[in-house]
C-alpha cells in the first residue's frame, strides 16, 4: 500500500529513533518501535495510527532538518495516515482524501441544494418561506421518512465502509498474523478496555506529562481539552437524536420539543461543545507550525472541523430561531450539511477513530504483555 | 525588558553575560536571573541548532538515598566518589568533586522547578538505571524547557553570537566582545560567565596533537565548540587544566557526518565479535572489561589505527541482542562476500577470522551480562570474554571511527567558579561553567550523566556568584542553595 521510496524514508527515520529512543516515554509510539527490529508494510501502518500527532518528539528532536537526518516523525507518520486511510476505504484509494477541502464543499453544498431541491419539488415551495410551529412543525417543512430513509442509508453505509476497513486493518498491522493468544493479563476484554479508556482520555496526547506542543513551543493541554469538547459534544448530540427518537417513537410526543426537556438540554450541551471544540481546533491548526504536517492531513482536518462547526451553529440557530421564518430554510441548510457530513464520513478524518482505536487495542495488548512477563524479566 | 530572539541584536549592556547556550550556560543564566540580575545569554548556535552538547544528553548522576518511581536504587556519596575516581584516577580539586557530587543531590528538585520532567531509564540501559535520572525527551527538550524558562524570568537570549573575547575595565567590570549576526559589539557588564564548552569541533586545533589523524575523526556534537573563548581565558592567563591532547572517544558509525551525529551513531555490536583495522588485523582484546563501563576506549583505540577505520564484525548469533544504530550494517551469507564490501586487506582479514575461529574452543552461547570467561586460545590479542565462532550466516559489518564527544582541556576554577590565573589569583569579573571547567573534577574518562551534573552545578554557582559580584555582593558568602528569590 506504500510506494517503495516513501516505504524506505519512513524506514529510515523510524532507524534513527530505534537508535536513540530519547522519546520513548511521550508516546505509545516509540515503545512499540522498539518491539520492532524491523518495520514493515503492516508496522508502519500501526505505528502511524497509533500516532496522536501531539509533536512532542519533532519539538525533542536533535535530527529535524536541517540535520542531515532530516528526522520529521509527525510528517512521516501522518504521511501514512492518509495513505491508510486511502487504502481501507470502499472503493479502495478513494480519492476523496486527497482533495477535502474542494470535496466535502461540493458534497455539503450538493446536500444542501439536494433538500432545498426536494422540498420545493415534493412539498412545494411556499414551506420554505412560511412560518411553522407546535409539534411536528420539522415534518411540515420535511418529512420523518423522507428525513430518515436517506439518513439510515448514508449511516449503514458508512458504517460498512468503516467496518470493512476495521476488519483488514487489524489484519494487516498484526502483520497478518492470527490474533495473538490472550494471556491472564492481556485478556480480550482487558484490551478493550484498557484501548477504550487511553482513547477516552487521549492518553497519548499528554506528552507524558509534558504536554502537547500544540500549536507551537510550548507543552498545553489546549488541544487535549478542545478535542474532549468535540468527541463529548459529538457523543451529546448522538444522545439527544436518540432521546428524541425514543419521545417521538415511543412516547408519540412530536418536535420540536420544550427547552427544559433532554433532547434539547443534551442537544444545547453538545452544540455548544461542538462549537468551541471544532473552532479551538481550527484557530489552534492556524497557528501551529507547518513543517510537522502532512499537507494533505491540514486539510481533511480543516475540511471536517470546518463542516462540524456548520453543522453545529446551524442546529443551534435553529433552535435559536424556530419559531421564526427562518426556521425552514435553516431547517434545510441545517439537514444538507449533514447530509454532506455523514457522506463524507468514510472519506475524511471522521474515519480516523475506527483505525486509531484498533492501533490503542494491539499497543494495550502488547503493553499487557509485557507486564505479564514481568517487571523483573525486563533487561 | 523585550526578549531579543533570533538575529536580535543585544541590548547596550547587561550585569551577567553568559557566554554559551547549553546546560552550563542556561543553568547560569536562570540562577543568576533568579537573584536579580538582568542577564545577557550569548548562544552561538542559531536557535534551531542551540544548547550546545546538551542537545545531545538524555541524563542526570546524582547522589540520593533512595529508589523513587525513576530511580531503581540508592546512590550513595561513597560510591558515587569511588566511581569518579575509579574512571578519572584522581580528581585534581578533590573538595570540588566532593561539593559537586553532595551539591548533586539537589539537582532534580531545582531541574524539576524550572519545568524539567522525568521519565523511567530508557530501555536499553540498564546500567544507568539505579545511578542517573532521565529526563523526558532527551536533551534537546531539556534545553527547550531552560529557554523558556530563561525568556519568562526576563533574560535576554541572542542567537548567532559568539563571544570572542573581553575586556578588563578593572572595579567598573568588564565588556564581552561578541559577534552578533555578523556585527562585532563591545557590551559592557559586570560580569562573564563563560559556559561555552571545548574545543572538540575545531579540527586544526585538535590536528595540532593528533596531526593528519584528526581530520578523519568525527565530531558528536555541536559544531560551534570551536573553543574561541577558551583560547582568549588561556591566552589571558587563565590557569589551564586537564590535558590539552585528550579527549574522550568512542568508535561511531564511519558513515556519521562530521558533526552533530549524536547518540544515533554509536555502535554497540565491538565486543559480540571482532573488531578489525583495514590491515585486517585484530588490535585490541574485544571482551576485556564490563561493556558498557569499557566501550569509551575504543574511540582512542580506532583514533591508533592506520586511516583510523576499523570494522566490527560478527554473525547472526548477536543481531537484535543490542540497539542498532541508525546505520544498517554490512551483510553477507558468507566471511568472504562480507570481506568484498569492505574497505580492507581481504586475504589477512579472512585469515584473522579463521585464526580467531580456531582459537575459540568452547562453543556456548556468551552471556553479556556478565563476564563470561569464554576466551580465546592462543591467538593475539586473546578476546578473553563473550568468545563465539563467527560461523552463523548472515555475517556483519559495521565500518567504525573515533567519535569525539568532548575535550579536557579547561580552565582552573574556585570553589566560586571565579577563573584562576597562572599567578593563583582569581579574574576578577570572569566565571567558568561546565565542560570548559570540568577538568577541575574529571582528568580523564567518563561517567555517563557526570558532564550534566557538572554543568548544572557549576553553573548555578557561577550564575550565583556572577549576580552577587555584578549587584554588589548581596548573595556572596551564602551556602551553595537554590535561589528562588523571584521565582
Amino acid at each position: 500500500m506504500y510506494e517503495p521510496e516513501f516505504l524506505r524514508e519512513a524506514q529510515r527515520q523510524l532507524g534513527v529513533c530505534n537508535a536513540c529512543r530519547y522519546c520513548e516515554g511521550f508516546c505509545a509510539v516509540f515503545p512499540a518501535l522498539e518491539l520492532r527490529a524491523e518495520v514493515a508494510s503492516g508496522d508502519l501502518t500501526y505505528l502511524a495510527n497509533l500516532c496522536h500527532d501531539c509533536r512532542d518528539c519533532y519539538t525533542a528532536c536533535m535530527f529535524t532538518p536541517p540535520h542531515e537526518f532530516a528526522v520529521n516523525i509527525p510528517k512521516v507518520l501522518s504521511e501514512a495516515r492518509v495513505r491508510t486511510y486511502e487504502h481501507y476505504s470502499r472503493p479502495r484509494g478513494a480519492g476523496l482524501f486527497r482533495r477535502s477541502v474542494a470535496g466535502t464543499a461540493v458534497i455539503s453544498l450538493g446536500g444542501v441544494a439536494a433538500v432545498c431541491l426536494l422540498i420545493a419539488t415534493f412539498m412545494g415551495p411556499g414551506v420554505l418561506t412560511a412560518t411553522h410551529r407546535g409539534p411536528g412543525a420539522f415534518y411540515a417543512v420535511a418529512p420523518w421518512l423522507a428525513i430518515i430513509v436517506p439518513a439510515s442509508a448514508i449511516v449503514l453505509y458508512g458504517v460498512w465502509v468503516a467496518v470493512a476497513g476495521a476488519v483488514e486493518f487489524a489484519h494487516d498491522i498484526r502483520g497478518g498474523a492470527a490474533p495473538a493468544r490472550p494471556t491472564a493479563a492481556a485478556s480480550r476484554p482487558a484490551m478493550v478496555w484498557r484501548a477504550a479508556l487511553d482513547a477516552v482520555t487521549l492518553r497519548f496526547l499528554k506528552g507524558g506529562g509534558a504536554g502537547c506542543y500544540y500549536p507551537r513551543e510550548r507543552g498545553s493541554s489546549q488541544r487535549r481539552i478542545l478535542h474532549h469538547c468535540v468527541a463529548g459534544g459529538f457523543l451529546l448530540a448522538l444522545v439527544s437524536t436518540t432521546i428524541a427518537a425514543i419521545e417521538q417513537d415511543f412516547l408519540g410526543r412530536m418536535p420540536p420539543y420544550p427547552l427544559l426537556s433532554l433532547p434539547v438540554i443534551f442537544g444545547t450541551m453538545g452544540g455548544v461543545l461542538l462549537i468551541v471544540g471544532t473552532t479551538g481546533l481550527v484557530t489552534l491548526k492556524a497557528r501551529a507550525d507547518t513543517a510537522p504536517s502532512s499537507t494533505v492531513m491540514t486539510a481533511m482536518d480543516y475540511a471536517f472541523l470546518v463542516l462540524l462547526d456548520l453543522v453545529a451553529v446551524t442546529g443551534m440557530l435553529l433552535l435559536v430561531l424556530r419559531e421564526t421564518r427562518l426556521m425552514a430554510p435553516l431547517l434545510v441548510v441545517h439537514l444538507g450539511l449533514l447530509t454532506g457530513l455523514f457522506i463524507t464520513a468514510p472519506y475524511g478524518k471522521f474515519i480516523h477513530f475506527v483505525y486509531r482505536y484498533l492501533a490503542l487495542a494491539q499497543r494495550a495488548g502488547e503493553e499487557l504483555r509485557e507486564a505479564d512477563q514481568g517487571a523483573g524479566a525486563g533487561g | 525588558m523585550a526578549a531579543l530572539r533570533t538575529k536580535g541584536q543585544p541590548p547596550l549592556d547587561a550585569d551577567v553575560i553568559v557566554a554559551g547556550g547549553g546546560n552550563a550556560a542556561l543553568c547560569a543564566a536562570i540562577e543568576a536571573a533568579l537573584w536579580g540580575a538582568r542577564v545577557l545569554l550569548l548562544e552561538r548556535a542559531p536557535e534551531h541548532l542551540r544548547g550546545g552538547n546538551s542537545r545531545h544528553t538524555r541524563n542526570i548522576r546524582y547522589l540520593h538515598d533512595e529508589r523513587t518511581a525513576y530511580v531503581t536504587g540508592p546512590y550513595p556519596r561513597e560510591e558515587f566518589l569511588d566511581d569518579l575516581l575509579r574512571v578519572g584516577g584522581s580528581a585534581t580539586n578533590t573538595p570540588l568533586a566532593e561539593m559537586t557530587i553532595e551539591e548533586s543531590r539537589r539537582v532534580p528538585e531545582w531541574m524539576a522547578r524550572q519545568g524539567v520532567r522525568w521519565q523511567p531509564s530508557l530501555r536499553g540501559t540498564l546500567h544507568l538505571s539505579r545511578t542517573n535520572l532521565f529526563f523526558l525527551g532527551g536533551g534537546k527538550a531539556l534545553v527547550n524547557t531552560y529557554y523558556d524558562r530563561v525568556l519568562r524570568l526576563g533574560v535576554t537570549v541572542c542567537y548567532d553570537a559568539a563571544v570572542t573575547g573581553f575586556e578588563d575595565h578593572g572595579p567598573a567590570g568588564c565588556a564581552v566582545l561578541a559577534e552578533v549576526a555578523g556585527v562585532r559589539r563591545t557590551i559592557p557588564c559586570r560580569a562573564l560567565i563563560a559556559a561555552a564548552g571545548g574545543f572538540e569541533a575545531n579540527l586544526e586545533w585538535l590536528a595540532r596533537y593528533w596531526g593528519d589523524a584528526a581530520r578523519r575523526f568525527l565530531i558528536r556534537g555541536t559544531p560551534y565548540n570551536d573553543g574561541t573563548l577558551l583560547a582568549a581565558l588561556l591566552e589571558r592567563g587563565a590557569q589551564p587544566v586537564g590535558d590539552p591532547k585528550g579527549f574522550h572517544a568512542l568508535a561511531i558509525d564511519a558513515r556519521s557526518p562530521q558533526f552533530d551525529g549524536g547518540i544515533v551513531t554509536r555502535v554497540d555490536s565491538l565486543p559480540f565479535g571482532i573488531v578489525v583495522n583495514t590491515d585486517g588485523r585484530r588490535f585490541y582484546d574485544e571482551g576485556e572489561d564490563i561493556w558498557p563501563k569499557r566501550y569509551a576506549i575504543w574511540g582512542g583505540l580506532v583514533a591508533a589505527q592506520p586511516g583510523q577505520t576499523a570494522y566490527s564484525v560478527f554473525d547472526a548469533k548477536s543481531w537484535g541482542r543490542f540497539i542498532p544504530p541508525a546505520y544498517p550494517p554490512f551483510r553477507a551469507e558468507t566471511i568472504p562476500a562480507l570481506a568484498a564490501q569492505l574497505d580492507l586487506n581481504r586475504e589477512q582479514f579472512l585469515a584473522t577470522v579463521e585464526a580467531f575461529n580456531r582459537a575459540v574452543l568452547a562453543v556456548r552461547r556468551i552471556d553479556m551480562s556478565r563476564l563470561d570467561g569464554s576466551a580465546t586460545s592462543g591467538v593475539a590479542p586473546p578476546k578473553t570474554n563473550w568468545a563465539s565462532r563467527l560461523d552463523t550466516p548472515p555475517f556483519f559489518a559495521f565500518p567504525v571511527r573515533p567519535g569525539i564527544t568532548f575535550t579536557y582541556l579547561g580552565v582552573t576554577v574556585d570553589a566560586q567558579m571565579r577563573i584562576i590565573t597562572t599567578s593563583g589569583a582569581a579574574m576578577p569579573h570572569v566565571y567558568a561553567a561546565g565542560e570548559c571547567m570540568s577538568g577541575n573534577i574529571l582528568l580523564r574518562g567518563y561517567l555517563g550523566g557526570f558532564g550534566l551534573t557538572i554543568g548544572n552545578v557549576s553553573g548555578r554557582i557561577a550564575g550565583r556568584e556572577a549576580a552577587a559580584h555584578a549587584l554588589g555582593g548581596e548573595a556572596a558568602g551564602r551556602p551553595v542553595e537554590v535561589g528562588h528569590v523571584r521565582a
